[in-house]
């Protein structure tokens, strides 16, 4: 019987190795899986590449994971938001690296590597800092930047609601880059705050099908970053 | 120095707003741009892409009504109206890229004459680089509009030559509202297509660091 449930975050995230490439779904706090991220902080892996849109807020979730000194490079497009301070400081001392990246690029850079597409030509940055020494080629007239696609040892994802195949829906603006990272995660984890039998999400409305995703853990009530950040928590 | 006569932030929301012809599909960019969908003009329906994810945006919630998870792309809590989608990333860049929105409101650094934008980074030592949907906006929405005021807090001119900050895209702004003018980017240079009340040309090309058409006489 296939059933990809486990039994708790400690150990969904247990095979996470240090120099592991980890995608990190959410956008803001919208989508961000903060109880995984927070068992990957007491798990202890280091050296890590991580992907994600933001770099986090506060001191909780990817914030706490870089504030640890976990992450060696982040890829993503908007490294800095309002309560932002974790990512900058490191960022200006030289600790951390950076790999700016548009956000369709991005997004489209993790689709592609899920899809089985090595790269591909997009309009964006052309003519910009953001485009220099990368291999331009002219459709029509227009010119274009070949960009790669991106995957990943694991992605670490949060939704509404799973089964034990995986299939999974989210809720509202939380989906943005998580169907997609999960296409490209090696090792996808999911934590979902409701696990439904199976058929009990219609076929119809399955966002992410299982195939995509191999572990699901249930979080019932999950922390929504802003909150935690009022309420002044920091992790550990 | 700010200008002492002009548009307000609001008033040049609602000027933006008065060119968006009915059932644009449009995507706002923080600040003054945000402003935009408070003033759509009676009888016009706008749909407001937000590229975290959702078409159909609707205004803030009232207070402590709002979700974490449902925002936009500044990550202010937004609502959904009916009629709305939600989509992942991918689909949301392919209707940016893909030329599906007809119009993007964007604030600006600088605009050169030839349209090229930069809104992104001033590159300094100390700034942290982040660059967010604007590259991919504004090479894919069919039409750009940048909401600007027409100098820095220090006094010195949005609109130039060539612009020193680094680029966003190349050629891409087509009109540009400020609050002293209403500005086409035309193959000739900046065209002045309507000042501001009790704004006159020459004030207005003082406090412009390029050349600017005053405008045409036969429209």
């Amino acid at each position: 019987m296939i059933d990809k449930t486990v039994p708790s975050v400690a150990d969904a995230v247990q095979e996470i190795h240090d120099g592991a490439t980890v995608m990190v779904g959410g956008f803001g706090e919208a989508g961000s899986p903060v109880e995984l991220i927070h068992a990957l902080i007491d798990q202890g892996a280091s050296d890590l590449t991580v992907i994600n849109n933001n770099t986090g807020s506060g001191e909780v979730g990817l914030a706490a994971l870089i504030n640890a000194g976990r992450v060696k490079k982040m890829i993503c497009s908007y490294p800095r938001s309002r309560n932002s301070t974790v990512f900058p400081d490191l960022y200006r001392s030289n600790k951390i690296e950076l790999e700016l990246v548009p956000q369709g690029t991005l997004a489209e850079r993790i689709r592609a590597g899920g899809a089985g597409i090595p790269g591909f030509y997009t309009p964006a940055s052309v003519g910009t800092p953001l485009a220099e020494g990368k291999e331009l080629r002219s459709f029509e007239g227009k010119d274009f930047v070949l960009e790669h696609g991106l995957r990943a040892d694991f992605a670490l994802l949060k939704a509404k609601c799973g089964d034990r195949y995986g299939n999974l829906i989210y809720n509202k603006t939380a989906r943005n880059f998580s169907p997609l990272m999960a296409m490209a995660g090696s090792t996808t984890i999911v934590q979902v705050a409701e696990i439904v039998h199976a058929g009990g999400i219609d076929p119809e409305h399955v966002i992410t099908p299982g195939i995509f995703v191999q572990q699901v853990v249930r979080v019932p009530n999950p922390a929504h970053e802003s909150q935690l950040v009022r309420d002044g928590v920091t992790y550990p | 120095m700010t200008s002492p006569i002009g548009l307000d932030r609001e008033q040049m929301a609602q000027r933006v707003a008065l060119d968006i012809p009915d059932g644009s599909y449009v995507n706002l960019g923080i600040g003054i741009p945000e402003l935009v969908a408070k003033y759509v003009p009676e009888g016009r329906e706008f749909i407001y892409h937000t590229e975290n994810g959702l078409l159909g945006m609707g205004p803030s919630p009232e207070e402590g009504q709002g979700e974490p998870e449902l925002i936009n792309a500044g990550k202010r809590q937004v609502t959904a109206l009916p009629g709305a989608a939600y989509f992942h990333h991918a689909d949301s860049f392919s209707m940016i890229r893909g030329g599906h929105l007809d119009l993007c409101v964007l604030g600006a650094l600088q605009v050169a004459k030839n349209g090229d934008l930069a809104n992104w980074s001033t590159g300094g030592p100390d700034a942290i680089p982040a660059v967010g949907g604007a590259m991919d906006l504004v090479a894919g929405v069919k039409q750009i509009f940048v909401v600007t005021q027409h100098c820095t807090k220090k006094g010195e001119p949005k609109l130039v030559d060539a612009c020193t900050f680094p680029l966003t895209g190349v050629g891409v702004v087509s009109r540009i509202y400020t609050d002293l003018a209403v500005i086409d980017v035309t193959p000739e240079g900046l065209r002045v297509v309507e000042l501001s009340p009790g704004v006159d040309f020459a004030y207005v090309q003082e406090r412009t660091g390029t050349e600017l058409l005053p405008a045409a006489t036969d429209c």
